[in-house]
């Protein structure tokens, strides 16, 4: 009160500032949580928002700086429902006070949404949706987990389903609430559970159609990790055709409705019957089709010159054997003459060449008697030294007398 | 012939399979009918696995001694 005491008088920036002032000191306005609908949205070029925050009956001036309006997941729009945590202030110029917003949720449906979309992409990022780890349904499932409530239509839709297709079904229900808080931990545990047991080949996830809020279980994210993480292929089944839940995502396969998981997780069993029995009958055919041409084959063979004269061959081959044989004793002979030939050839050769043919011309050999080696020279020879002289008609035993050489030698 | 690891699934494979290499002809007598006599094991095991099954339709309920299975009522519009 000083201020005022001592000028009394006021100008408005004075007074604007005072009151801001005032504000800025209170607890609770500094830092608050506010819910309202949003009208006059602008989108300013300098990336701050100003709107409006409205109820039934009272308006509110709000603004969001770029700094935290372009942290906002998701574009705020006229008529939305929003809480809005900020703190009120005074705007001096126009003397008015405001809410400076720093962060803003959707309320209500609009928050459903927001947080529809931040867990499928976290979940998406995760790689709980990669097309890569779907499984394929097994063909003809031994048993069927349906994870769903007992009451309703859905259990009965599918269970009539499987009964027109495959009258002889084994179907194990695991019941749970579909809505509500329970609903979502009680779809993942029977998801699991079925897991544990391993008493089903393929579970169906399956709810009938409603409001995104009756639907909300199959968006939680505890839904969502026990269909990535079952062993078991899982079929997803909620509300209808154009609803689409996390669970959706995630499971093996989706179907548009639950009577349509029905039709994908069992086959007809006339539809099987008869292919099988078209495979029979084309076994069969095959097979017979194969003897029988086998059988012409053998026929054909059996027919054949081989079999009706088979020692025609031997008879031939025989004859064959006469004439290489009297071929070969010819070629024998021939090389025995030649052989003959040849040899005396060599041995007349051998006789001009014999020192006996020398001997019979005058020449003679001289041995030693001492040890048999030929006396080729007089200084082989000692006086004395008894010799043996070979001649073309006998042998004389000498005793050398005396020793002369030659002069030239 | 250990058919505990085949589904019926793999066993019309199989089969598929069988018939088809039959067909071609391009097989000796021998083999022919020794894939013949497989085809005809594995027509009697899916025939088999598609009467086997009984009709069964439960609930599975939590007890203090584990799950137990009740069953289901019968629809009539289900026969």
């Amino acid at each position: 009160m000083n201020m005022m005491s001592a000028m009394n008088v006021l100008t408005v920036s004075q007074l604007n500032k005072y009151i801001k002032d005032l504000i800025s000191k209170d607890v609770v306005l500094s830092g608050l949580w506010v819910k309202g609908e949003i009208s006059n949205f602008k989108n300013h070029y300098s990336g701050h928002f100003y709107f409006t925050l409205k109820d039934e009956k009272s308006l509110l001036k709000c603004v969001m700086f770029r700094s935290n309006a372009s942290l906002l997941p998701f574009m705020p729009e006229n008529g939305m429902k929003v809480i809005i945590r900020g703190y009120i202030s005074v705007f001096e110029r126009d003397g008015q006070y405001q809410l400076y917003a720093e962060e803003m949720q959707p309320d209500g449906i609009g928050a459903l949404y927001i947080a529809f979309e931040k867990l499928k992409k976290k979940l998406e990022a995760e790689g709980l949706f990669d097309a890569s780890r779907k499984r394929r349904l097994p063909f003809l499932p031994g048993a069927i987990g349906v994870v769903t409530s007992s009451t309703g239509a859905v259990i009965r839709d599918i269970i009539n389903v499987l009964s027109r297709r495959f009258y002889n079904v084994n179907l194990k229900l695991y019941p749970v609430q579909v809505q509500g808080e329970q609903a979502a931990g009680q779809i993942a545990a029977a998801v699991r559970r079925f897991n544990e047991l391993d008493n089903v080949d393929v579970i169906i996830v399956a709810r009938g159609g409603g409001s995104l809020e009756e639907l909300w279980p199959f968006n939680e994210e505890i839904v969502a990790r026990s269909i990535y993480e079952s062993r078991i292929p899982v079929i997803s089944a909620v509300g209808h055709e154009t609803d689409f839940t996390i669970a959706d995502f995630v499971a093996d396969v989706r179907a548009p409705t639950p009577s349509a998981a029905a039709e994908l997780v069992m086959p007809e069993r006339a539809v099987v019957e008869n292919r099988l029995d078209g495979l029979r009958l084309r076994l069969r055919n095959a097979v017979m089709k194969k003897t029988s041409m086998e059988r012409l084959l053998l026929k054909r063979i059996e027919g054949s010159v081989a079999f009706r004269q088979p020692l025609n061959k031997i008879y031939q081959d025989r004859m064959l054997l006469d004439v290489q044989k009297k071929y070969m004793q010819k070629a024998l002979s021939a090389l025995n003459t030649e052989y003959r030939n040849r040899l005396s050839l060599l041995a007349a050769t051998l006789d001009t060449l014999s020192p006996l043919k020398s001997l019979a011309r005058g020449y003679s050999i001289t041995k030693s008697k001492k040890d048999g080696s030929l006396i080729k020279s007089i200084h082989a020879v000692s006086v004395g030294d008894r010799l043996e002289i070979s001649l073309t008609d006998g042998r004389l035993g000498c005793t050398v007398d005396s020793i002369e050489g030659d002069n030239n030698g | 012939m250990d058919n505990k690891e085949v589904t019926f699934e793999q066993a019309m494979a199989e089969l598929e399979e069988i018939v088809k290499k039959l067909e071609k002809g391009e097989l000796t007598l021998d083999e022919s009918i020794s894939f013949f006599r497989r085809g005809v094991e594995l027509t009697k095991y899916c025939s088999k696995k598609l009467d086997e099954a009984e009709r069964s339709i439960t609930m599975l309920i939590e007890g203090e001694n584990g799950v137990t299975e009740k069953e289901l009522p019968e629809l009539e519009q289900g026969r």
